[in-house]
């Protein structure tokens, strides 16, 4: 089994590196959340050009069929430099619930239009009263005609802010989780900044025309199995994100003089950086374990598996996130500053998908890792 | 993880699994997965055992009883023979003195030890740490002086791991007291029934007899015991410490543990406090393992000898996972862990004992000593610093 990066990986991160540290300085990013967008057209271009946009996707949708390792390398390179861009909204989270559960003609409609950086999408699904549950939800769908119709708040709806498409879970007569296609033209939306900078929105729907994604009864088990590829892209974009805000602060201790000396040499400072580099590694092993479980066709297993890398990146990028700071001192507190910008997305990809509670009660419910035999 | 592991590698571990479990005796798995110390015997007979099927010395050259092995077959190997509850071979034989003469040994040297040392004909003892040489191991003051043929010994060396086992000791004594530090070391073999030798028990807080204190006064050792060249033994030691990148991690031993918990946790186990911390430390194993294998996958590109900050991560992380899993079990006992007993006998009568009663508290009592040894914790996260933070 080869646990480390082909070739082809290798370069595709090295190309996406090279595009995100030209057009990523933190200025330029500041700049960029305070914009009516909160995002770079130009960039999702770009990333429409590097083949970015239809990664995962089947080829005869315009798609690259790409697997979980190229979707960790392009993570992984997100976390580093922060991106803003609607990326996990629309490709993996939208385009990968129409990829799974579309029917052939929707997955024509719109897949290359994602891919080509034409389409974006959104899928809301959490609200007010749910939490981290897919199936706690109060969004109703009933049928009118030849279409359906759906009723229903959802809340922190990443890219819900501009998506021209929404992927919207709700309860159908039968009392399944369906999901449905709503035109972006056709909700009331409450946009906003999040608190790490990317843009979402809660989204009101009343009656609101609709048409089935697929067949309605089985929207669940797309949900989970697209979630299962989200939270294994978020493992990655921490882990990217970690690494930098370590290596932010390991340049920032050799360089900070206090009482005369660079502050690296204090070892109470020494030992909680390596502290953070142990955090870092077991974070990146089980990122890695995440993107290795998601070829897995036992789907009990592979989700324990996602769930657990959630569990400790999520444990880690709260050391990590936090020492940063810490460690930082003053300037770590300030928007200027990019530390703190590094906790702020940690902290948000921390309640993405599931939190660690809600992680740690749901991989123990399945009995754990460990078995024997 | 099976799924980090390729289908080769998968089917590999079943052999090695298959093999332990049919060839190594019942009896003396059985005692170790209740919690037990195997005897003398048991570790003997099991290398014995091994030997016969070149399984005891995989990683020694093929020549002396080695394998051509992958690195990560390597792993499979003691990762499996842990979970079968089989005694691995004699640490101090198979995966420290023996590389050692085999790699810097002449010929002689070799010949002598070698077949013996795989086929534990000879326990070997590491005489290594010092009442002032533990973290500091280059300032270490036992002295060998030449003599003739002979090197006479006076010294004391401590922590000696089942010394009151041992034959023979592998010792870094100073040759030449003008050298720099590391520089006028040397590594000899000493038979430990020589005229001189001294082995004293120290009991540790868990009750046991595990470590001695082994001191050496005017002891004679001929020369050529001497293993290489003279005051290179501080190489040929830090080759042996760093010969394993990823054994301190213990993954084995952990797994073991929470099976054991799991097994003997009952209605804890639906208990949501006791749950989550299982879950956690399950958790966390799992990123170990796979940082074990991270490493393993990237030994080919690295030379030997070239620093790891990752295996520092295993040993920091995999002794601090041991001891809460040690932890965990006492947790799972409560009450019926507190009395000391030597065994499970009760009067008639009285309740059979729940398992673990007897070994609980002791065994997390002993493995506070695993962020001690191999280098202890702090060292290990200086290791890191230095790494990261290049000073």
């Amino acid at each position: 089994m080869d646990l480390e990066l082909t070739d082809e990986q290798r370069m595709l991160g090295e190309t996406l590196a090279g595009l995100l540290e030209k057009k990523y300085d933190a200025n330029a990013r500041l700049a960029l959340i305070e914009s009516d967008l909160g995002w770079s057209r130009e960039l999702w271009r770009q990333y429409a050009e590097l083949g970015l946009l239809g990664l995962p996707f089947d080829e005869q949708y315009g798609g690259a069929g790409m697997g979980p390792g190229e979707l960790a390398v392009v993570f992984e390179a997100f976390g580093r430099s922060l991106v803003l861009e609607p990326y996990l909204a629309t490709v993996v989270l939208g385009g990968g619930l129409v990829a799974a559960a579309g029917s052939p003609e929707q997955k024509a409609d719109l897949l290359p239009r994602v891919a080509a950086g034409e389409l974006l999408l959104a899928f809301a699904s959490t609200e007010a009263r749910s939490r981290f549950s897919l199936t706690e939800i109060e969004s109703t769908a009933v049928e009118d005609g030849a279409g359906w119709r759906v009723s229903g708040e959802k809340i922190a709806v990443l890219g819900g802010d501009s998506a021209d498409t929404i992927v919207v879970s709700a309860r159908t007569p039968s009392g399944a989780v369906g999901l449905f296609l709503v035109d972006g033209a056709d909700v009331r939306r409450d946009p906003y900044r999040m608190q790490d900078g990317l843009r979402g929105a809660d989204l009101l729907f009343d009656d609101t025309p609709a048409q089935a994604l697929g067949v309605p009864d089985d929207g669940l088990a797309a949900i989970e199995s697209v979630l299962d590829v989200a939270t294994a892209a978020l493992c990655a974009e921490a882990v990217g994100a970690m690494e930098r805000a370590l290596w932010l602060t390991v340049d920032y201790l050799k360089t900070r003089v206090q009482f005369g000396q660079p502050i690296s040499v204090f070892q109470s400072l020494q030992h909680r950086a390596a502290n953070m580099y142990v955090s870092l590694e077991q974070a990146r092993s089980m990122a890695l374990l995440a993107r290795l479980a998601l070829a897995d066709d036992a789907v009990e297993q592979r989700r324990t598996m996602v769930r657990a890398a959630k569990l400790q990146v999520d444990l880690a990028a709260r050391h990590v996130g936090q020492e940063a700071v810490q460690l930082h001192g003053g300037i770590g507190m300030t928007m200027e500053y990019p530390v703190g910008h590094y906790l702020k997305r940690l902290t948000v990809i921390g309640k993405t998908v599931a939190d660690v509670d809600r992680l740690t009660e749901l991989i123990g419910a399945a009995g754990g890792l460990v078995a024997p035999g | 993880m099976d799924v980090a592991l390729s289908k080769d590698d998968r089917a590999f571990a079943e052999r090695m699994r298959e093999f332990f479990t049919s060839e190594i005796p019942a009896e003396i798995r059985d005692r170790l997965a209740r919690g037990e110390h195997p005897t003398r015997e048991d570790v003997v007979t099991s290398q014995r055992i091994l030997n016969a099927h070149q399984l005891a010395v995989p990683h020694w050259p093929l020549e002396w009883g080695g394998q051509e092995w992958t690195p990560v077959q390597r792993h499979l190997w003691a990762e499996e023979m842990t979970r079968a509850h089989v005694p691995h071979p004699i640490v101090f034989n198979t995966a420290m003195v023996g590389p050692v003469i085999a790699t810097f040994g002449n010929q002689e040297v070799k010949e002598r030890f070698l077949p013996a040392t795989a086929n534990a004909d000879i326990w070997w003892s590491q005489g290594f740490s010092e009442p002032n040489a533990g973290s500091d191991l280059a300032s270490l003051k036992t002295t060998a002086v030449r003599d003739g043929d002979e090197y006479v010994v006076n010294g004391q060396k401590t922590w000696t791991t089942l010394a009151q086992y041992g034959d023979w000791i592998f010792c870094l004594v100073r040759t030449d007291p003008s050298a720099q530090k590391q520089r006028g070391i040397s590594f000899l073999l000493v038979d430990l029934r020589s005229p001189g030798v001294t082995v004293r028990p120290i009991q540790l807080i868990d009750g046991g007899h595990e470590v001695n204190e082994v001191f050496f006064e005017d002891v004679r050792v001929p020369a050529d015991q001497l293993v290489g060249e003279e005051n290179k033994g501080w190489t040929y030691a830090k080759f042996l410490l760093g010969n394993e990148r990823t054994s301190n991690a213990g993954i084995g031993i952990i797994k073991n543990r929470i099976l054991r918990i799991k097994r003997l946790a009952g209605p804890l186990l639906d208990d949501a406090l006791f749950r989550a911390r299982l879950t956690r430390l399950e958790v966390e194993t799992a990123a170990l393992e796979m940082s074990v294998l991270r490493v393993l996958a990237r030994e080919h590109s690295l030379p030997p000898g070239t620093p790891d900050p990752v295996s520092s991560v295993l040993k920091l992380r995999g002794s601090e996972l041991q001891q809460e899993a040690s932890e965990l079990l006492v947790d799972v006992l409560g009450p019926s862990a507190l009395a000391y007993r030597e065994d499970a006998a009760v009067p008639d009568g009285f309740a059979p004992l729940p398992e673990g009663a007897v070994d609980a508290l002791p065994t997390y009592f002993n493995w506070r000593k695993a962020s001690i040894y191999a280098g202890s914790n702090e060292v290990q996260r200086q290791i890191i610093a230095k790494a990261i933070l290049k000073f």
